[in-house]
């Protein structure tokens, strides 16, 4: 028998291995027959690049990729702006009138059902009358992200040692100078991270951009949806692959930054 | 403690100062009588946080050179008293006065105080060097005037060569020096310092208290330490304030604090101590004859201010309590009163430099001695259940009121 | 005035631009929702009436109050389809939501049993696929699970089946794609909890004369169960609302309440039944919402 102390067990190990081959099967299947010759998506019929070929020549499928890449990279700067502002407000802030209302819209989005928050959205953008299209799914996407970034960089100003502020202080910064010169290199990691964040989000996100888009422009998880609908075929493979390679990238670099911040004590975790 | 206790604590001392200062030499004597004004004056300064007194309109004077030590458990107020020099905290009532200036209501950063923080709060960011300049760059001091300033700090604080390492590739004796040399570094007039050696292990701790001595010295700056180590204050300062519950108990040098507590509560906060309860009876020539419930009548030396009430307390410091198995000779002669009591040792901890001794007095009172083996080979050590003499002398009693 | 105050003022002032981003931007939408939720449907542009212009004074505002209705919402509470869809959601949420808690929690156990240096890397290993499309790993799934996907290949091989298993398109395939997606949202909250327990507390139950299987029972999972609430709800609140998994891996015979929300606003262009459908949804998912919203800030803020 294992004892009770620190060791792990056999079952730790298998629980372990079984769950994480579990959440990497498919996206390895997926990738390595992205790279099939064969039309028939469950024959094999050897390497090639075929399917990238065909993404390349697809202009509607490359054009909503363009779409996702340009809203994801403009929600993700405006919303890891936000984003921090808010963290600040909220761990910095002490008490101040309504800081309930304000933490409590905050939070909720990170697990409100998509549809009722696409749902919403868009009724706004109608009663607006606003042309829906690029901004629009701009504009939804940093609400919901801006939200993951305030809660990444607000565990990371949580954990962050105050006397480090006073001690700023205590050599001569105001509080604004304190927070340039001390806090902010030191949540940088986490600021970071959080644009990668949602970045991805945006990049994945189906329900509310169908909600909020217009006619003729469609993102690319839009564009999947609608192929993947009608069976699978093996260019969504290729472009999937691609989306995962992209947020590859992404994680490498996240993971890098957040390596310089992890020399500063806690790391900050996605959630 | 009373209510105006707090608030006399620095003129109690400096009135307490004069008798028994023949016998009982102050540990350093500082060139700072040229000095009227103290340098710090805090003056019923009090801080509550809800319903907690914190800082109980508290009064203190600080003269410029002095190391100054804050000594208390943990809770007394003594971090946030430092913290109100520092302006991380801002005072509800009274005044701060540096150098005639009431800087209560300052922020810290417009302050020429530098606090050294417990865990150091090096910017982890930064490098050695630039944690040492970051004081000086806010203060817009040129950049070769920074290089000078820095490279002499880290002269002082012996880190050459180190300049360049992040506070997380450095000992935490270094991290120490590093947080020691960043305070400095603007010159501050008055260095506050928060348990400045918790963080080290013990062998650390006691070298760097002589290191942070010497610099004290040599750069004749007043330090202001908050610790709740007693060796450590006695080690150190000059000077040691004892708080309670938001209070000065007694502000005096290490060994008046010791040898002549101003209360019972001093008395047992402040090392190891007996305390014996009794009725003042008649004395004569600067004597007290106290009937006590325990151990009889002892003949204690009178205290300066006469004693007020008829019960008191005798406290006697178990290094004070002689064990022999018969008692001294020479009280034979008549000349001087000694107390003597008998009773069985009922304990023995041998403690390397010295062993404690309990001794069980036939009232059933116990009496803790304390006695230096000065031989290797003791033949003479007294065992358990030894019948022995306790004995000393007036002057090693301390007669406390309440 | 403490260190904490001086900091506390420019502080504030951070809020301003996130607070009115979030009032215009989730706060107002929902009172759109409410409003249309109670409007009737119109072939019109945008297709719902009464429409609200205030240009038009203050009687044309008043004729427009009276013709909002809850007819809607009796819709839904009566009409079969959509209770059955509510009741199907819950059923599905509290399922699979026990499924993941069940599954999570031995990997969640074994992450914190780890080597200090190797949990940093597990719990990269199941971040990442958090980061990975939602979408796209859901459309994995349909290439492993279809009529001639690899599972049913692997299983004819074996000989343990003789024809193909139909597996798309059923409850199966939808449980196993919300197990899968949700799986990371259960186990990093686990872990969380697991791996800031001290491991002195289970020697000194085992000290103690507890077994190992009892010395967690009732050391360890007590003490967890901060960690349980947490992954129980970042799981069973969005399930309840969720489209994308149902929609691609279950059948179509009977719908989540995130499916029939689709289909009336885009299929139907039933945009008030829609909105009604929303504000319902919002309202059974009220009080797991509020307590998230507090453990979320117990969490972050701390007891404050």
């Amino acid at each position: 028998m294992v004892s009770a102390t620190s060791k792990i067990s056999r079952f730790n190990v298998a629980s372990l291995a079984l769950g994480l081959g579990f959440l990497y099967l498919p996206i390895v299947i997926l990738v390595i027959y992205s790279f099939n010759a064969s039309r028939l998506v469950t024959v094999w019929g050897g390497w090639s690049l075929v399917w990238y070929r065909e993404f390349f020549h697809d202009e509607a499928m490359i054009e909503a990729a363009w779409m996702s890449f340009r809203v994801a990279a403009s929600s993700a700067t405006i919303a890891t702006l936000l984003g921090t502002l808010a963290a600040v407000a909220l761990s910095r802030g002490e008490r101040f009138k309504g800081r309930t209302l304000f933490s409590g819209m905050l939070y909720a989005p990170l697990v409100m059902p998509e549809v009722i928050t696409g749902l919403s959205l868009l009724l706004l953008f109608v009663a607006l009358d606003a042309e829906r299209g690029f901004w629009t799914v701009t504009i939804a996407h940093t609400t919901l992200t801006m939200c993951f970034v305030a809660v990444v960089v607000q565990s990371r100003l949580g954990s962050l040692d105050r006397s480090l502020e006073e001690a700023a202080m205590d050599l001569g910064c105001d509080p604004a100078r304190a927070f340039v010169a001390v806090t902010l290199p030191l949540i940088l990691p986490a600021i970071i991270a959080g644009w990668m964040l949602a970045f991805t989000l945006s990049l994945d996100d189906l329900v509310i951009a169908s909600f909020t888009t217009g006619p003729g422009s469609a993102t690319l998880p839009i564009r999947i949806y609608s192929e993947v609908r009608l069976g699978v075929k093996p260019e969504i493979n290729a472009i999937c692959t691609m989306v995962i390679g992209l947020i590859a990238v992404v994680i490498v670099v996240a993971s890098f930054a957040s390596k310089l911040s992890s020399a500063q004590g806690e790391s900050a975790a996605p959630l | 403690m009373t209510e105006d206790a707090a608030n006399t604590a620095t003129e109690a001392d400096s009135a307490k100062a004069e008798p028994p200062a023949d016998a009982i030499p102050a540990k350093a004597e500082l060139p700072i009588a040229a000095f009227d004004m103290p340098l710090l004056r805090i003056d019923g300064v009090a801080k509550r946080f809800g319903a907690v007194r914190a800082v109980d309109r508290l009064s203190l004077d600080i003269r410029r050179g002095e190391f100054f030590a804050l000594l208390g458990p943990s809770g007394c107020g003594k971090t946030t008293l430092l913290r109100m020099l520092a302006g991380f905290e801002t005072p509800d009532e009274g005044a701060i006065l540096l150098g005639g200036d009431d800087i209560a209501q300052v922020l810290p950063h417009q302050r020429p105080v530098n606090m050294m923080f417990q865990n150091y709060a090096l910017f982890p960011h930064l490098s050695v060097r630039d944690n040492i300049a970051f004081g000086l760059k806010r203060a817009r001091m040129p950049r070769a005037e920074i290089a000078t300033r820095v490279a002499e700090m880290v002269a002082l604080v012996r880190l050459e060569g180190l300049e360049k390492r992040k506070p997380d590739q450095l000992s935490g004796g270094q991290r120490q020096r590093v947080a020691l040399a960043r305070s400095l570094a603007r010159r501050p007039e008055i260095l506050l310092l928060d348990e400045p050696l918790a963080a080290l292990d013990k062998k650390l701790r006691e070298s760097t208290q002589v290191e942070l001595m010497e610099l004290q010295r040599r750069l004749g700056m007043t330090f202001i330490i908050v610790t709740h180590d007693q060796e450590e204050a006695m080690t150190m300062a000059d000077r040691i304030g004892v708080m309670d519950q938001g209070r000065l108990e007694q502000v005096a040098t290490p060994r008046k604090l010791y040898e002549a507590p101003n209360s019972r509560w001093v008395a047992e906060f402040v090392g190891d101590i007996n305390m014996l309860e009794g009725e003042v009876g008649p004395g004569d020539a600067g004597r007290l004859a106290i009937a006590t419930k325990d151990a009889g009548t002892i003949v204690a030396a009178a205290p300066p201010d006469p004693v007020k009430q008829a019960l008191v307390f005798v406290a006697i410091r178990p290094e004070k309590v002689k064990l022999s198995r018969r008692g001294p000779a020479s009280d034979t002669a008549g000349t001087h009163t000694i107390n003597r009591l008998e009773g069985i040792v009922i304990e023995v901890s041998y403690l390397g430099g010295f062993t404690t001794y309990k001794v069980k007095l036939d009232s059933g009172a116990v009496l803790k001695s304390s006695m230096a083996n000065t031989a290797r080979l003791d033949v003479d050590a007294y065992s358990v259940t030894q019948r022995v003499v306790a004995w000393f002398t007036p002057d090693d009693c301390v007669v406390l009121e309440q | 005035m403490s260190a904490r105050r001086i900091f506390a003022r420019p502080a504030r002032f951070a809020a301003i631009a996130p607070y009115v981003w979030m009032v215009l931007f989730f706060l107002v939408p929902f009172g759109f929702v409410a409003k249309i939720s109670l409007s009737q449907t119109a072939i019109a542009q945008p297709p719902y009436l009464p429409v609200f212009e205030l240009t038009q004074g203050l009687a044309a505002i008043k004729a427009a109050f009276a013709a909002l209705s809850l007819d809607n919402f009796k819709l839904l509470v009566t009409d079969d389809l959509y209770v059955l869809s509510y009741l199907r959601s819950l059923v599905v949420a509290a399922v699979s939501t026990s499924i993941l808690l069940l599954s999570g929690y031995p990997i969640a156990y074994g992450m914190a049993r780890l080597p200090r240096r190797w949990q940093g890397v597990a719990m990269m290993l199941v971040i990442v696929p958090f980061w990975t499309s939602f979408l796209i790993r859901i459309y994995a799934w349909i290439n492993i699970l279809q009529h001639d996907g690899l599972l049913n290949k692997i299983l004819l091989a074996l000989h343990l089946i003789s024809t193909p298993v139909v597996w798309l398109s059923t409850d199966s395939a939808m449980y196993l794609g919300i197990v899968y997606s949700y799986l990371p949202f259960m186990i990093l909250p686990l872990y969380a909890t697991l791996a800031k327990m001290d491991p002195a507390l289970l020697e000194a139950a085992s000290d103690l004369g507890s077994s190992p299987l009892r010395a967690f029972w009732l050391v360890t999972f007590p003490l967890s169960l901060p960690g349980v609430g947490a992954g129980v709800l970042l799981c069973f609140i969005p399930i309840v609302g969720e489209f994308v998994i149902p929609d691609l891996l279950a059948g179509s015979d009977s719908l989540m309440v995130g499916q029939t929300l689709w289909l009336e606003f885009f299929t139907n262009k039933d945009w008030p039944v829609a909105s009604a459908a929303a504000v319902l949804l919002l309202a059974l998912l009220l009080a797991p919402l509020l307590l998230y919203d507090r453990l979320q800030r117990h969490q972050l803020e701390g007891a404050r």
